[in-house]
């Protein structure tokens, strides 16, 4: 364990940082954040410039954090340079993903750190201005920034000359209403703007034209605090961690019927026991699936070749699903797949922006009500192979990636939990919850 | 009186979060609705109209960004509206029964205010707090999390005496505050 790279956070090499101050007492403060080694990197950053930014970040392999896991580094680099237009970086705070609640506590706990991520973002992409975009319902997140943000402009961290290093930068918060949808970022801008969520149409992607038209670019508060820790510690540290193409750590979560559900900080390439054996104490129920990454990631059986399977892009994607947000979810074998997946698929229908035909018609309008058909026992032979001829004509379709997120998982679901399907249609038998019902 | 009348400095302070013009002006859309929905417990036609005319733009405008979002109410709520989570992982950890109880309990449904004025009730979609379900939202107050039958009782008994949200003491425990649901508590 000693030699090569580090895949499990039990490789004595291993060493929170992204997490490390989260549950400390008053760790959201700006003493307790200078007092372990705060906005250094910022001043690193500052002095190494630009371009170094974006190599480091590159280099270090950081992909977004946010689900889609595109390379932050080369996300930066397509920002245009010397517009002389503003330019703006935009902090995509609102995890609605079903499973996900990792940025949360990074905000509650940790706020300073993402707004030294910003601006490090800021020095990488000619910005002077940011918007952090969090979701509503997230309260004591959103306090805890505005105070944090308002202890940094009033000791020099945050606007004119940040600490005399003639860096300027302005910081706000903009809070959601309650929308999955704002996790789309061209839809996230015209929240922004006032505007109702709809995804806009790229291109112009919004590195050309973004935010009220300005170049902009728009990460995950993951991806932000990462870097920090990139930029301070070097790139080839974060590489020392995690497999060939998935290159550091996660935070990874847990929900589901486990015995210590919650948010566990480890290299990429950890595998799914580890995970939920050695740190969330092992399921306290039977499970039949587990969701690797948000709800909108297949599900995949629960059995010995998943759990021995590393987490990493690469690997999960070789097994049918996706890395997502790494918020893992257990599915009791007390609850229908048919269900779990009616409960999925009323999520996505309610969270349709109603854009594009597809996903309004396709997902919120058949394929809700087609598990509503099911679940309450009233399905017909020839339903599943229906629920099937529906994703077929709505995956790769749609105006954005909701309605395909809608699909991955029941498509998963038949793929390895078809029989369930069938025996609720042909028995005609409800399911036995019957709690995805609208309320 | 408009509502906005006496709140000019906090206007001017979200102004000044945005662009100088006419489209910066916009994004002040979505702090006021929210304004008004904290205070008030809903937008009602009137408040539309006057955002609307302090933005420059139509009420159907308003309306429309305000019907996007699920935050925003288009009737009157009680004084604490309680939103129950029925996303996945809180309907496995027993979201339905409790949103059930809830419904038993206030003899209300979405929609409807109790006859005391102090609940309306409302089953959201993922509050992003999945490791402690099922969790319930009181307005827009940190979560109650991991809330149990009997968590839920002695929250609507606390509410009902008048008490703060944050006086009120809930049986069990939610293990590690931050990190871990503990076994104490939950489904």
């Amino acid at each position: 364990m000693s030699s090569g790279p580090i895949v499990s956070g039990k490789d004595p090499r291993f060493e929170a940082t992204l997490y490390k101050h989260v549950g400390q007492p008053g760790s959201w403060t700006l003493g307790y954040y200078l007092a372990n080694g705060g906005y250094q990197a910022l001043r690193k950053a500052i002095q190494q410039g630009q371009d170094w930014v974006i190599d480091e970040v590159k280099k270090s392999g950081l992909r977004g954090r946010g689900g889609a896991g595109f390379p932050t580094g080369m996300k930066w680099s397509f920002m245009p340079k010397n517009t002389g237009k503003q330019h703006y970086i935009v902090c995509n705070a609102d995890e609605s993903e079903p499973g996900s609640f990792k940025d949360r506590y990074l905000m509650e706990d940790d706020p300073h750190q993402l707004i030294e991520g910003m601006m490090i973002a800021g020095v990488g992409i000619q910005a002077n201005k940011g918007y952090i975009y969090v979701r509503g319902e997230y309260r004591r997140a959103y306090d805890r920034l505005a105070a944090a943000i308002q202890e940094a402009y009033s000791q020099g961290y945050l606007g004119q000359d940040v600490m005399g290093t003639g860096f300027s930068f302005d910081l706000y918060v903009h809070r959601g209403a309650g929308a999955y949808i704002c996790g789309e970022e061209t839809a996230l801008m015209n929240s922004l703007e006032g505007l109702r969520a709809n995804p806009r149409m790229k291109p112009p992607f919004p590195a050309q034209a973004g935010l009220w038209g300005m170049p902009t670019t728009i990460n995950n508060v993951e991806s932000l605090c990462s870097a920090v820790h990139i930029v301070q510690r070097g790139a080839d540290w974060f590489a020392s961690m995690g497999t060939e193409k998935s290159k550091g750590h996660k935070l990874f979560q847990v929900s589901g019927p486990f015995k210590r559900p919650g948010v566990y900080e480890l290299p990429l390439g950890t595998t799914f026991r580890e995970l939920l054996f050695d740190y969330a104490g092992g399921p306290t129920e039977p499970i039949q699936a587990l969701i690797p990454g948000g709800s909108s990631c297949p599900p995949l059986p629960w059995n010995d070749e998943i759990l021995d399977t590393p987490m990493d892009y690469e690997s999960i994607s070789a097994k049918g699903s996706l890395l997502g947000t790494g918020g893992v979810i257990g599915i009791p074998t007390s609850m229908s797949m048919v269900d779990a997946m009616w409960n999925v698929t009323r999520f996505y229908g309610h969270e349709s922006c109603g854009k594009c035909t597809p996903c309004r018609e396709g997902v919120s309008g058949w394929m809700v009500s087609l598990f509503e058909k099911m679940g309450t026992g009233q399905g017909q032979k020839g339903d599943v192979e229906l629920l099937e001829n529906m994703l077929d004509q709505i995956e790769g379709r749609s105006f954005c990636a909701l309605a395909d997120a809608a699909c991955w998982p029941v498509r998963g679901s038949l793929k390895h939990f078809r029989n369930q399907f069938v025996d609720v249609v042909e028995k005609g038998k409800p399911v036995e919850r019957m709690g995805s019902r609208w309320g | 009186m408009g509502f906005f009348d006496d709140k000019q400095a906090w206007l001017g302070e979200v102004f000044a979060q945005y662009p100088a013009t006419p489209e910066g002006r916009r994004s002040a859309l979505m702090p006021m609705l929210r304004r008004v929905q904290q205070e008030e417990g809903w937008i009602s036609p009137e408040r539309q109209e006057e955002i609307a005319q302090i933005l420059e733009t139509t009420t159907t405008e308003v309306a429309g960004v305000m019907s996007f979002y699920s935050y925003y109410q288009a009737l009157p709520t009680g004084q604490y509206h309680l939103q129950v989570c029925a996303t996945l992982s809180c309907a496995i950890g027993g979201g339905d029964e409790l949103w059930d109880e809830l419904v038993n309990e206030l003899q209300i449904l979405r929609g409807d205010v109790s006859d005391d004025g102090l609940f309306s009730i409302q089953k959201v979609e993922c509050l992003g707090s999945c490791h402690t379900a099922p969790v319930v939202q009181v307005n827009d107050e940190p979560y109650l999390e991991c809330v149990t039958k009997a968590r839920l009782h002695a929250l609507l008994q606390g509410l009902r005496q008048g008490k703060r949200l944050e006086e009120i003491v809930l049986p069990g425990k939610v293990g590690h505050v931050v990190h871990n649901r503990g076994d104490e508590v939950g489904a």
